[in-house]
C-alpha cells in the first residue's frame, strides 16, 4: 500500500450564519490513499459535503477553516486563502462533479466547447487538435455519435448523457483525485450502473483517486475500497467495504445498516433510528450519537471517545472499543450479515 | 391467493395519452392489473415509465383515453356521477413524494390536515373537525399541538407524516404511495415505512406502492408488476419475482439495484435491456401467464422459452 495522497488533520470548520456559529466539521481526521475509491457515508447534515469542498476551496462565503490540516503535495490546503493559491489545486488536481449536472453545465454554450476548454487549459492543446480531443472524450464516456453530440446543447442530452458529459469534462483536468458527490442520487437504478461503471472504468485507464459522496450503502457496496462514516461532523468509522459492511464497531454504523429495507425481514418492523441529529450550532458532549442510541453508555454522555483502532485499516470512535466497555453485540440484522459473509468465505 | 379475496380496484386496458406539439404522446398503454383487497401493489419503473400517470388517472387527476378502471366493481374513470366522484376522492388518497413540495407552505397543518374534510363536508361542526385533526396527527405519530404549526417548521419524515395524516382523515381504502420515502434520509425512510406497515394493520388499508427502488419495495409489497415505456411487461408474486424474473426488462432492473454487500456487488454481473431482442415482427407479444399468478408480456416463441425457464 503506498502512502495518503491527501491528509486530514482535526479538521474544524465553522459557518456564521445570523449572528451563530455553527460546526460543521467538529475534528475529522482521515488519509486517502493513492487510486484507492473511498466513499464518504452519512446522513444529511452530517458534513460529508462540506469536509470535500475544504479540499478545493469551495466552502460557502460565510464558512471558514478554523482549525487543522489538510496535506497535499506537501501543501497545507487548510492555510490556502487566495484565489490564486486555489487555481493551482481545483480542477488541476482535484476535481468534483455533482449530484445535478444541469447545474454544473453551460446551457449556453455546447458541451463540445465545454469540454474544449477544459481540454485548452489543463492539457496545453488548442484550435482543432482541442476540439478532436473534445469529441474523443465524448467518445471515452460512452456517447454514442460524439462528433454530431459535441455541437449539441446541454438541453439536448438525458440526464444520464449529462452527467458522462461533466464526468468528460471533469476527466479533461486529469485530475489526481475526482470527488464525486452523489453523482447518482437523480438517475434511475440501470442508468446509475453505467454511471458508476463509467466511473471505475476511467479511474483503471488514469488511475486516478476516487471520493464518493453518498447516502445510499448500494452504491458504497459497489464502489467502495475504503468506507468512512460520518455522523455529526465527524468521521466515527473507517475500515474497508468488508470492514465496515461485515464487521461494523460503532453504533451508528449499525443503525445505519440495521434500517435498511434490504436487510429488513418482510412482516417485520424496520429498525429505525429515533430523533434527530444533534444542534450543531451548540457544543456536543461525549459522543453526539448516544441520545439516539438506546444502548449508550453512561460515560457516552459525558465524554467524547477517542479513535479505537481494531485492524491496521479500520478504526471506529466509541467507547464500547474500550477494553473497560461491556461486550455489547451487534443487532441482529447485523449479525446476520456477518454470519452469511463468514459462511460464504469458508 | 385465493379466490375469496376481493378485488378493489382493477385497471383494464388502460390507456393514457397526452396532446404535445403536434401530436399525441402515449404515456400509458393497455395496461391491466387488479389489487386485491388489504394488499400491496408495487407499480415499479423507471422515469417516465408512466407509473405516475396510472396512479394520477386512478384518482382521476388525468383523463383515461381508453380502457376502464373500476374501484369495487364501479367504473370510476371518465363521467361519473357526483355522488361517485365524492366517493372516490374519499375512497382513495395519495401521499406524494416529495413532502416538502406536496404541503400548501402558506397554511397551518390544521388547515392541510381536515382540507378533505371541508371540501367533502365530512364533519358535523367545528368541535368534531379539530378532533379528527387531533386523531389523525396522533396516528401518525405526531403531537395534537403541531396543528398550529407552518409545514416548514419540520423535518422532511415529519411532513411525509402530515401527508400521511391528511390522508387518512379521509378514511380512506386505497391509498396511492407515490416514491413515498425517496425524498427522505436514510435513518427516516425506515420510521416512514414501519409506519405505512403498522397504519396498513390497524386499518386493513390497500395500498398501491410507486417506486422505482426494486429494494424498497421487495420489502414492502405483496405483488410487483414491472412496467416499462407505459407498458407492464411483468406481473407476479413480490418473491416470485425476484426468484425468477422472466422478461429481459425486469432482468435488468434487477441486475441494476445495488445490495449493501460489497462482496455480492462486485461479482454482480450487469444485465442491459435491449429492446430490440424482440422479435415482434410476425408475432405480437400478448399478455400471458407463464406460472400461477405470474404474467409476461411475450409473443409464442418467448412465452415457450419463459416456460422453460422457470
Amino acid at each position: 500500500m503506498s502512502g495518503p495522497i491527501l491528509s486530514v488533520r482535526d479538521l474544524v470548520v465553522k459557518f456564521e450564519l445570523r449572528g451563530r456559529t455553527l460546526t460543521a466539521i467538529r475534528g475529522a481526521s482521515l488519509d486517502l490513499i493513492e487510486c484507492e475509491t473511498l466513499a464518504i457515508v452519512g446522513e444529511s447534515g452530517a458534513g460529508k459535503s462540506v469536509l470535500t469542498k475544504t479540499f478545493l476551496g469551495m466552502l460557502d462565503g460565510n464558512g471558514r477553516v478554523d482549525s487543522g490540516s489538510i496535506e497535499f503535495e506537501g501543501a497545507d490546503l487548510a492555510r490556502y486563502r487566495t484565489e490564486k493559491e486555489w487555481l493551482r489545486v481545483r480542477g488541476r488536481k482535484i476535481a468534483m462533479i455533482f449530484q445535478d449536472p444541469m447545474t454544473a453545465l453551460n446551457p449556453l454554450r455546447n458541451v463540445g466547447r465545454q469540454i474544449q476548454e477544459v481540454v485548452e487549459l489543463h492539457q496545453g492543446l488548442t484550435g482543432k487538435a482541442a476540439e478532436q480531443a473534445a469529441v474523443e472524450m465524448l467518445a471515452r464516456v460512452g456517447i454514442p455519435e460524439p462528433a454530431a453530440r459535441s455541437r449539441q446543447y446541454p438541453h439536448e442530452f438525458s440526464g444520464g448523457m449529462r452527467q458522462r458529459v461533466v464526468i468528460a469534462i471533469a476527466k479533461a483536468c486529469n485530475p489526481r483525485i475526482l470527488i464525486c458527490d452523489e453523482p447518482t442520487t437523480a438517475l434511475d437504478v440501470t442508468i446509475q450502473a453505467q454511471i458508476l461503471q463509467l466511473v471505475k472504468s476511467l479511474q483503471e485507464d488514469f488511475s486516478f483517486t476516487t471520493i464518493y459522496i453518498t447516502h445510499d450503502l448500494g452504491v458504497v457496496a459497489n464502489v467502495a475500497d475504503r468506507v468512512a462514516v460520518m455522523y455529526a461532523g465527524q468521521i466515527v468509522e473507517t475500515g474497508t467495504a468488508e470492514e465496515v459492511f461485515y464487521d461494523p464497531r460503532h453504533p451508528y454504523t449499525w443503525a445505519l445498516l440495521s434500517s435498511l429495507p434490504q436487510l429488513g425481514v418482510k412482516g417485520k418492523p424496520l429498525y429505525a433510528i429515533s430523533g434527530t441529529p444533534p444542534n450543531l450550532f451548540h457544543e456536543v458532549r461525549g459522543d453526539a450519537f448516544a441520545p439516539r442510541n438506546p444502548q449508550a453508555l453512561e460515560i457516552d454522555f459525558r465524554l467524547a471517545p477517542p479513535v479505537f483502532r481494531v485492524s491496521p485499516t479500520h478504526t471506529a470512535a466509541t467507547w464500547l472499543l474500550d477494553p473497560r466497555a461491556p461486550r455489547l453485540e451487534p443487532p441482529a440484522a447485523i449479525r446476520a450479515m456477518r454470519d452469511r459473509h463468514a459462511e460464504g468465505a469458508r | 391467493m385465493n379466490g375469496a379475496t376481493e378485488k378493489l380496484l382493477e385497471v383494464k386496458d388502460l390507456t393514457v395519452g397526452f396532446k404535445v406539439k403536434g401530436g399525441f404522446f402515449t404515456a400509458v398503454q393497455d395496461v391491466s392489473f387488479h389489487i386485491n383487497k388489504g394488499e400491496t401493489f408495487g407499480l415499479v419503473g423507471e422515469s417516465g415509465s408512466g407509473k405516475t400517470t396510472i396512479g394520477r388517472t386512478i384518482v382521476r387527476i388525468n383523463q383515461a383515453s381508453g380502457g376502464e378502471i373500476l374501484f369495487r366493481g364501479n367504473r370510476i374513470d371518465g363521467k361519473i356521477s357526483r355522488e361517485r366522484d365524492a366517493e372516490v376522492v374519499q375512497k382513495i388518497q395519495m401521499i406524494f413524494q416529495d413532502p416538502m413540495a406536496s404541503l400548501n407552505e402558506r397554511a397551518k397543518v390544521d388547515y392541510i390536515v381536515s382540507e378533505g374534510l371541508i371540501n367533502l363536508r365530512r364533519h358535523r361542526d367545528e368541535a368534531e373537525r379539530v378532533a379528527l385533526v387531533e386523531k389523525a396527527l396522533l396516528e401518525v405519530g405526531l403531537l395534537p399541538e403541531f396543528a398550529s404549526r407552518f409545514p416548514h417548521e419540520f423535518s422532511g419524515g415529519q411532513r411525509q407524516r402530515i401527508g400521511i395524516a391528511r390522508a387518512l382523515i379521509m378514511e380512506p381504502e386505497l391509498l396511492i404511495c407515490d416514491e413515498p420515502i425517496s425524498a427522505l434520509d436514510v435513518s427516516i425512510r425506515a420510521q416512514v415505512l414501519n409506519l405505512m406497515a403498522e397504519i396498513q394493520r390497524s386499518k386493513g388499508l390497500t395500498y398501491l406502492f410507486i417506486a422505482h427502488d426494486l429494494s424498497v419495495v421487495r420489502y414492502i409489497t405483496d405483488r410487483i408488476a414491472v412496467i416499462n415505456k407505459g407498458r407492464i411487461v411483468e406481473l407476479a408474486g413480490t418473491e416470485e419475482l425476484f426468484a425468477r424474473p422472466l422478461h429481459p426488462y425486469t432482468r435488468a432492473l434487477l441486475s441494476a439495484i445495488p445490495t449493501p454487500d460489497p462482496i455480492l456487488e462486485r461479482a454482480k454481473k450487469l444485465t442491459v435491456y435491449d429492446p430490440a431482442c424482440h422479435d415482434y415482427s410476425r408475432d405480437r407479444p400478448s399478455w400471458t401467464e407463464i406460472r400461477e399468478g405470474h404474467f409476461v408480456l411475450a409473443n409464442g416463441a418467448e412465452a415457450a422459452e419463459y416456460g422453460r425457464l422457470s
